[in-house]
């Protein structure tokens, strides 16, 4: 095999790992707007303040400690014991329990029969005000996150391919980690939406309301259970990103990249948002080795979003959205 | 209210058993900012009857029906049902008290196939927990298996088997309103609602349609309660009519005390355009 082909290759296996990161992202925005119509705009930010618990319950961090400190002038900032990494996790999926519900009961309960655009001002006005909540609970410096997933270089993966390939790939442990948990999340959320009587629900809530009613579908009660769903995905979203690099705030800009990845696969399919995110991971990678030294390189800035433009001149729906009719 | 018959029940003509009274409606008022839509009306459903609402345009016949199925709540007046009187419920609430209901413009899962439509009906009747569900395990592998059989049940009774895995989107508007009312058997209901089954239909739908309500009221011997444009239609379908005329109830009784009531009479060719 050429070497070309290889580097290839190996640029296309990292694309992957990332396009199901991206997925992951996508993936939360899909199921809210799925149940509820709402274009969820916090939940890049959703990723960060659960990234956040997780390190602050992780560390035995105080939450409000500096306007404890601010306001009674005390020093206070650790508890002194920390908690293992899994029931770090479970302490923070109550969290986003909890959020789910203040956010379905104090928002959106108020807002019901609005017009779209309303909702999603209203995830806007979300994403700030979780994002300072988020600042005063737990601090706003860049925080370490070690969920003990070893990083650097995978030797299994280097050994493998040399066995075949004559040369190995490098591919990050950690990516590697994330791509088989997304994974394995992607499964779930699809096993539940097709064989569980409340992914029914949900898909039933999705498709007409009143309808979903009169079967004896209690929308709060799906409402409530999407964003917790969509809160979980940001756990592991945020889990992933911050472990990989960092827990700091520009971790919410990554919902950026999710964008993309929704006008590919469709704002409505749960398969589309997968497919889109390994599209663009792919193909960000692969433009950038086939093109990048033809142009000056730095394309994987930008190459997603521009997919995206071709995409929207061309088929505006997606590859797996809902056909748009319009009726005369 | 109704002396010609007695409290407790009758046998009707051709042989069917109505019971007692399964819900009565007392005085409810319905009011949308100012303007009211039901004024003071009452009336009651008996078990195993088929009980019809009609009037002419704009006569509340649908915000009647959208008060029994708790999707308005009325001002005034109270329900009882079963014996008791019914709380201030959700619709979803209601449903799961055995109401079950269709829609005058379908109100049906589009993205879904027939089967899966008519299964969401079943939804209040699974009771194992998630990840039973998931895993397809124990309560879950059971319970799915015997909605299946329920629902396979319905469908050959509605005569649906040959698009039972059709996208609903794909049917015609005929059809489309038979999966509806698949959808609303298969929960089982105590009373069935039915907001104008008929509207839109050609003769022949129509026919098979009315078929489909008299043989459900007679083998499940479900309590129907249906609003319905067409006189002739009602007339044979129902065992008692209520006729309400702006908001209010001109007439109550059976079809031939109805037919020959000043009121309705008035009321039916009076608001005519012709």
């Amino acid at each position: 095999m050429s070497d070309t082909l290889l580097f290839a290759l190996e640029a296309a296996a990292n694309g992957l790992t990332a396009g199901v990161m991206y997925a992951l992202v996508a993936l939360g925005f899909v199921l809210i707007f799925k149940a509820s119509g709402i274009f969820n705009f916090s939940q890049g930010v959703m990723a960060l303040f659960a990234a956040l618990t997780l390190v602050g319950l992780q560390s035995g961090q105080i939450p409000f400690s500096h306007l404890i400190n601010a306001i009674f002038g005390t020093r206070l900032h650790y508890f002194g014991w920390s908690l293992p990494t899994l029931v770090a996790i479970a302490g923070t999926v109550l969290v986003m329990v909890a959020f789910a519900w203040l956010v379905e009961r104090y928002i959106f309960r108020h807002l019901v029969n609005q017009e779209p655009i309303i909702l999603f001002m209203a995830t806007i006005g979300l994403a700030y005000f979780l994002e300072g909540f988020g600042d005063l609970m737990w601090g706003a410096e860049v925080k370490r996150l070690d969920v003990g997933i070893p990083q650097g270089m995978s030797l299994a993966v280097d050994e493998a391919t040399f066995n075949w390939f004559g040369y190995g790939f490098y591919m990050d442990t950690l990516e590697l980690w994330a791509a088989l948990i997304a994974a394995i999340l992607v499964a779930g959320l699809v096993i539940f939406s097709q064989y569980t009587k409340q992914g029914r629900a949900l898909r039933a809530v999705a498709d007409d309301h009143q309808a979903a009613l009169s079967v004896g579908i209690s929308l709060r009660f799906i409402w409530v259970m999407v964003w917790t769903l969509a809160g979980i995905v940001a756990l592991v979203a945020g889990m992933m990103w911050g472990a990989k690099s960092g827990v700091q705030f520009s971790l919410s800009l990554i919902a950026l990249k999710a964008l993309p990845v929704l006008i590919l696969g469709g704002f409505t399919s749960i398969p589309g948002a997968i497919v889109g995110g390994l599209i663009i991971g792919v193909g960000e990678k692969l433009f950038d080795f086939f093109m990048g030294p033809l142009i000056g390189g730095a394309t994987e800035n930008w190459f997603a979003y521009m997919l995206a433009l071709v995409f929207l001149l061309f088929r505006p729906q997606g590859l797996f959205g809902e056909k748009i009719i319009e009726r005369v | 209210m109704l002396d010609t018959q007695p409290e407790e029940g009758y046998t009707t003509a051709d042989g069917r058993k109505i019971g007692g009274v399964a819900m009565e409606m007392r005085n409810i008022t319905l009011r949308f900012g100012g303007v009211t839509a039901i004024k003071d009306i009452s009336f009651d459903i008996r078990w195993g009857e088929v009980r019809a609402i009609i009037g002419p345009n704009g006569a509340g016949k649908s915000s009647m029906l959208n008060v029994i199925s708790g999707f308005y709540n009325p001002q005034e007046g109270e329900i009882i049902y079963k014996g008791y009187r019914r709380p201030r419920m959700r619709p979803y609430q209601v449903a799961r008290t055995g109401i079950a209901r269709t829609f005058q413009n379908i109100a049906l899962f589009e993205g879904m196939s027939v089967l899966d439509n008519i299964m969401t009906g079943r939804l209040n009747h699974m009771k194992a927990n998630i990840f039973q569900q998931a895993l397809w395990w124990g309560t879950a592998q059971r319970e799915e298996e015997e909605n299946r059989e329920k629902v396979e049940k319905v469908i050959d009774f509605l005569e649906i088997q040959h698009i039972r895995k059709t996208p609903v989107a794909r049917l015609p508007y005929g059809l489309k309103k038979r999966v509806e009312l698949a959808r609303a058997l298969a929960a089982e209901p105590s009373i069935l609602l039915l907001d104008e089954p008929m509207a839109g239909m050609n003769v022949e739908e129509k026919e098979d349609m009315c078929r489909f309500i008299l043989d459900v009221n007679d083998e499940f011997a479900t309590t129907i309660v249906l609003i319905e444009h067409d006189m002739g239609v009602v007339m044979d379908l129902s065992d008692r009519v209520v006729v309400m005329d702006y908001g209010k109830k001109i007439g109550d009784g059976t079809p031939d005390e109805v037919r020959n009531n000043e009121e309705v009479i008035k009321a039916y060719l009076g608001v005519t355009d012709d």
